[in-house]
């Protein structure tokens, strides 16, 4: 179990605020925050990681005491059992992908895992690469591995597929999933990708303006209680038309583009960029696989 | 005639080699406070660093050769314990190590401010301590504006006049350098040795610098 409560005077494009972050995980578990940039999302992380320090409060870690304002307890980022995952990757740029994995090493042991490691990601063949030879997604998979050598009780991921295309987040996601099932780490991930947040996540943790607003399932954050749709599909409005008596709206779901017909009232909360529901009750949805 | 050419070559690049490796203790700690501190008056250290660039040798020698002089507060308390500054070869180590300092500073201090502040992190999350950083992750990566500042050091000493005439003078084997040899020949109108003594110097450091200049170019290629 760790328990995180602390508070910290954030300054922010609006002004400055006491960012408040009550957060419990349970062993094991996959939480993401989810939240625009600037809500203090990423300021979260780093105060768990030691990297910032919170004004006041406890972060007490499977009842190892991280931090406390009040015993004056502030154990430094080397002390504290964390693997970090940058979002622009922080890799070594004089080390190969194997000398990055390494210099995480302490123990024979976690050198011993290394070879392991670097398969698990497929990375193999490009284990005597310097990073700055490797892709995008395969330096994000370096960094990953890297963050995981140590054996950290908790993996604070920072956007990490944020820089990535579409395709390779996709498959980075799938990758990461994976990784969370074989080796059970407690994960902390912030995100604002709605789908990686429902893919990934067995909790979410909505982050508005430096609290934490909603604490639960991620499928129910994103889908209003009221809808029973038996078809659900959230993507980004592309486009809204006006096509009198009704408004042609065009989302982008995945990357396919949906068109959809809705009435004046259900367009006005609507605004082009937001991601929005398109849900359907009518009709049963038939599957078919694609061909080739 | 020949034996003094070469106690004079071998005493440049002495006072050279001990400046440049001085300088290599000072200057990556300085340039990584020059970086990281957050202090009020970072900027009045900075500029003091600075200032052997735009001032003439002329002035620092003049108000070192005071310091040591045994007169002033200083050169008193150094005499009482036996310590002579001016016109020895230490005096000449301590002005060269000052009068190049920016030399060896400002290299290390733009690589340094060029390292994405994620890496150090990335370092300490990994459970590596401020050292451990950085020797491992910063100075490897740091290499080539750690080799200008060296060269630079290097050869702005071995090419140094001013500085040291003020506060050296012209001691055969303790303060005579070659480049206090050229004026000295050039003065008793011996212009052969004076040429022997330039050439020397040219074909050297030319040398120096090239070597230096086509290593760290090699070994930046191989990193990219």
């Amino acid at each position: 179990m760790i328990t995180i409560n602390v508070t910290k005077r954030l300054t922010t494009a609006e002004g400055s605020i006491t960012a408040h972050f009550d957060l419990t995980l349970r062993k094991g578990e996959f939480v993401t925050l989810f939240g625009a940039s600037g809500a203090g999302k990423t300021t979260l992380l780093r105060l768990i990681a030691g990297l910032e320090q919170p004004d006041s409060g406890v972060i007490d870690v499977e009842g190892e005491v991280w931090f406390d304002s009040a015993k004056k307890i502030n154990l430094s980022p080397q002390q504290r059992s964390i693997g970090f995952v940058f979002q622009d990757y922080a890799l070594f740029p004089t080390m190969t992908v194997r000398e990055n994995c390494l210099f995480a090493a302490k123990t024979q042991e976690h050198r011993d895992r290394i070879d392991e490691l670097i398969a698990l990601v497929e990375l193999s063949a490009l284990a005597h690469r310097l990073p700055q030879t490797l892709s995008g997604g395969q330096k994000q998979r370096v960094a990953l591995i890297r963050a995981l050598v140590r054996r950290p009780q908790l993996l604070l991921l920072d956007e990490p597929l944020s820089a990535l295309d579409p395709a390779m987040r996709q498959k980075l996601q799938d990758e990461l999933a994976l990784l969370h099932t074989k080796l059970g780490v407690t994960t902390l991930l912030v995100s604002h990708d709605i789908a990686e947040t429902v893919k990934l996540s067995h909790r979410l943790a909505s982050v508005q303006k430096g609290n934490i607003v909603y604490c639960g399932d991620p499928m129910e954050f994103f889908t209003p209680q009221t809808l029973s749709g038996k078809l659900q599909l959230i993507g980004e409005i592309l486009k809204i038309e006006e096509d009198f008596p009704s408004i042609i709206v065009t989302l982008l779901v995945g990357s396919s583009l949906v068109k959809t017909v809705i009435s004046r009232e259900e367009a006005l909360p609507l605004n082009v960029g937001n991601h929005a529901i398109i849900a359907t009750k009518a009709f049963t949805p038939t599957l078919m696989p694609l061909k080739g | 005639m020949e034996s003094e050419f070469i106690s004079t070559m071998v005493l440049t690049f002495k006072l050279a080699s001990i400046t440049t490796a001085i300088l290599v203790v000072i200057g990556i700690p300085l340039a990584a406070f020059l970086v990281f501190s957050t202090i009020r008056f970072k900027s009045v250290i900075e500029t003091i660093v600075s200032m052997p660039l735009v001032l003439p040798p002329s002035v620092l020698g003049f108000y070192l050769l005071l310091a040591f002089s045994p007169a002033s507060t200083l050169g008193a308390y150094l005499t009482s314990h036996g310590i002579r500054l001016a016109f020895s070869f230490e005096g000449l180590v301590i002005g060269s190590v000052l009068f190049s300092l920016p030399f060896m500073v400002h290299p290390i201090q733009s690589a340094l401010a060029g390292v994405p502040k994620s890496i150090f992190e990335a370092s300490y999350t990994l459970g590596k301590t401020k050292i451990t950083t950085m020797f491992r992750v910063i100075l490897p990566m740091i290499r080539s504006g750690l080799i200008s500042g060296i060269t630079l050091a290097f050869a702005h000493t071995v090419g140094e006049f001013g500085v040291i005439l003020m506060i050296g003078g012209n001691i055969p084997d303790e303060t005579r350098v070659a480049s206090i040899a050229i004026y000295d020949e050039v003065e008793s109108l011996n212009y052969a040795l004076a040429h022997q003594y330039a050439l020397t110097l040219f074909v050297v450091t030319f040398s120096i610098l090239l070597l230096v200049y086509t290593l760290n170019k090699k070994s930046l290629g191989e990193l990219r």
